[in-house]
């Protein structure tokens, strides 16, 4: 159970960077946008009540919050990564100023979609028993990776990243693509920041992601920029980070629990180095215009 | 309340340094700095230093002027926080974490004719005053109900970094509940982190699973209580009243009151009287109180706690008395002694029934 609720966020969050990194855009933002995206979850659902508001006011939370990013990097051709940094901290103290009177406040969090016979039932709830986003970000998983493989739609955004001029020349509208990829990723980060705001903890604490946002962006590298790999890897993910912990509960000292903390960046470095001494990574290789700036010319 | 917070929150990790308390008047108020590990927002630990800032402010209106750092880094962030404070006019500093201890007196070497006030560390110097608070008296009170509260006999211990403070409170808890069941043990899971609500969220609920029925925490959000919550198992709060995110779990909580203490020690700065001291304040001093029972506890446990926490605070019952067997079973303390401050300081092993 807990593994499950380690791995949703993070698999919610690093889908939408998937697609924008897809798109040739790097947005190191994504702390910041799920930030934004839990506190605002927070704030929506104890003012009005409702749950479901709280997660579409999340959604267009963290995509407000990724116009700003695409602004200064795809019309003002600002650094991406200087700028994704920036997003992060801006979302740390924008979340604490906006959170200040929430501090202390609880809401009642997400209801069971199953009836509470499935919900609850010892056996039903291994299947049944989960908060609404874990269904949902599965959803997500199968619909991003038939975008990308099957779509028409999806298509043009892979070649968008691939090659930005090429696809330029033919007539695609680069600029507006990406700005759509990151409106995207945005809004799944602050779905993915809804879940620690709604469902893991009912509460708004400052910080409250505590840099789960970098250990999407490596996930999306971990799974070199694949859904189903991604869906994958946010699983193993979060059953190393919460492996430790039950490990502890269970009485097992194995290993460290230092080293346990640190295996999910230690698995992504050894993926890295994995792809990047690979003889034909093409398969596994990133965009070829991650990161890079588009000028339209001609 | 303003736009500062956002900007000293943010510039605790970044170089923005010259936000920081950016009144640093000459001949007005006195200026006080406070540096937190935590955000304010906490719920915990750096809330509760916060609320005591609050109170000195208050005492003192136009006397003082109070300035804070909040989400500081135990580490090298940690001495250019401090040293900001220092260059900017704060006569009198309050670093309240126990890593902020070789900055602290790092700083203090640098600004002879600046105060320091360090918490729960133990170096001094001739301008660095140390204080902590006896957290292991309220642990033996909330021991005490956890001894009869569970039903299973093992609770769940969330716990931050294994420094002697956290090693203190687990073996105070274990103690006191062995006293009213014998055979009560202690599983003790680490998240080495202050503060990450999620992870110790993910603790408790992992202790639960393994038939843990009542978790103490000693990290700073009140996540253990809501998980605990969630599954229908008992729990404390840690450093404020924390019910209100846990009403059926949160059987009650070990609360902290520093305001008595920065109001004496800013009382004796302005009076030009301070002096390095090294107090170690508890129950009896009001230091350390316990939060409102919870309703559900039965009357005969919110006496038998009372009795313990009157005992605290009269002398007559000390935590760490006699006879005390580690974990390997060997006798580290016979009846009739206790253990002795300076050991209870350096506290680094485990009593017989914990699990860590």
């Amino acid at each position: 159970m807990t593994l499950v609720g380690a791995a949703t966020p993070i698999l919610l969050a690093a889908l939408g960077e998937l697609v924008v990194e897809k798109s040739g855009v790097l947005n190191l933002g994504l702390e910041g946008m799920m930030l934004i995206g839990a506190v605002t979850a927070f704030g929506v659902t104890f003012t009005t009540g409702s749950a479901s508001l709280g997660l579409v006011a999340a959604m267009a939370a963290g995509a407000a919050a990724s116009m700003i990013f695409a602004f200064l990097t795809l019309t003002l051709t600002a650094n991406q990564v200087a700028t994704g940094l920036a997003l992060t901290i801006f979302g740390i103290g924008l979340s604490s100023l906006i959170g200040q009177n929430f501090v202390g406040r609880t809401v009642s969090g997400l209801e069971h979609i199953f009836p509470a016979a499935l919900a609850d039932d010892p056996i039903g709830r291994v299947l049944f028993g989960y908060s609404p986003l874990v269904y949902i970000s599965l959803i997500m998983t199968v619909l991003v990776a038939w975008f990308l493989r099957r779509s028409r739609a999806g298509l043009i955004l892979r070649a968008i990243g691939e090659s930005d001029e090429a696809a330029h020349s033919i007539g695609y509208s680069v600029i507006r693509v990406r700005y759509l990829a990151v409106a995207f990723g945005g809004a799944m980060a602050g779905l993915g920041g809804a879940y620690y705001s709604l469902v893991m903890t009912p509460m708004w604490a400052d910080r409250l992601t505590a840099g789960r946002g970098w250990i999407a962006l490596a996930l999306v590298v971990f799974a070199s920029w694949r859904p189903l790999r991604l869906l994958g890897g946010a699983y193993l993910f979060g059953a190393v980070m919460t492996l430790e912990l039950h490990a502890k509960a269970a009485g097992i000292n194995i290993v460290p629990p230092e080293f346990l903390a640190m295996l999910p960046y230690l698995a992504t470095i050894v993926v890295l180095t994995l792809i990047s001494i690979a003889p034909s990574g093409r398969r596994n290789a990133a965009p070829a215009c991650l990161g890079k700036p588009f000028r339209a010319t001609g | 309340m303003n736009r500062r917070q956002v900007l000293v929150g943010s510039a605790a990790t970044l170089a923005l340094p010259a936000l920081i308390g950016r009144a640093a008047a000459q001949d007005g108020p006195l200026n006080v700095g406070f540096v937190y590990v935590g955000p304010v927002g906490d719920y915990g630990w750096s809330h509760a230093h916060d609320e005591a800032r609050k109170k000195a402010q208050e005492h003192f209106g136009d006397k003082i002027k109070t300035n804070y750092v909040e989400n500081v880094a135990e580490g090298p962030d940690a001495e250019r926080v401090i040293r900001q404070l220092a260059q900017q006019g704060n006569k009198l500093i309050f670093t309240t974490s126990f890593g902020f201890m070789n900055p602290t007196i790092k700083v203090a070497k640098q600004f002879p004719d600046v105060h320091f006030e360090h918490a729960t560390g133990y170096k001094t110097a001739d301008n660095v005053g140390i204080y902590n608070a006896r957290f292991y008296e309220g642990r033996a009170v909330i021991g005490t109900i956890a001894g009869m509260m569970s039903k299973s006999g093992k609770a769940g211990y969330v716990g931050s970094v294994p420094i002697p403070e956290v090693v203190r409170g687990i073996n105070a808890f274990t103690l006191a509940a062995q006293k009213v069941n014998p055979d009560f043990t202690t599983q003790v899971v680490w998240v080495n982190s202050w503060y990450d609500p999620a992870k110790e969220a993910d603790a408790a609920k992992a202790l639960i699973d393994q038939g843990c029925d009542i978790i103490s925490q000693h990290t700073d959000s009140p996540a253990p209580l809501q998980a605990a919550e969630q599954r229908g198992v008992y729990a404390f709060g840690q450093a404020s009243n924390m019910i209100d995110f846990a009403p059926k779990a949160h059987l009650t909580a070990i609360t902290d009151n520093w305001g008595p203490y920065y109001i004496d020690q800013i009382q004796k700065q302005l009076d030009g009287e301070w002096a390095p001291g090294n107090i170690w304040w508890g129950i009896e001093k009001g230091l350390v109180g316990i939060a409102p029972y919870n309703d559900i506890m039965p009357a005969d446990v919110k006496e038998a706690a009372d009795k313990v926490k009157n005992g605290i605070a009269s002398g007559e019952i000390h935590p760490f008395s006699g006879p005390i067997t580690d974990q390997s079973g060997e006798v580290k303390v016979p009846e009739g002694d206790t253990i002795p401050d300076e050991q209870l300081l350096g506290l680094d092993w485990y009593v017989k029934g914990v699990q860590s």
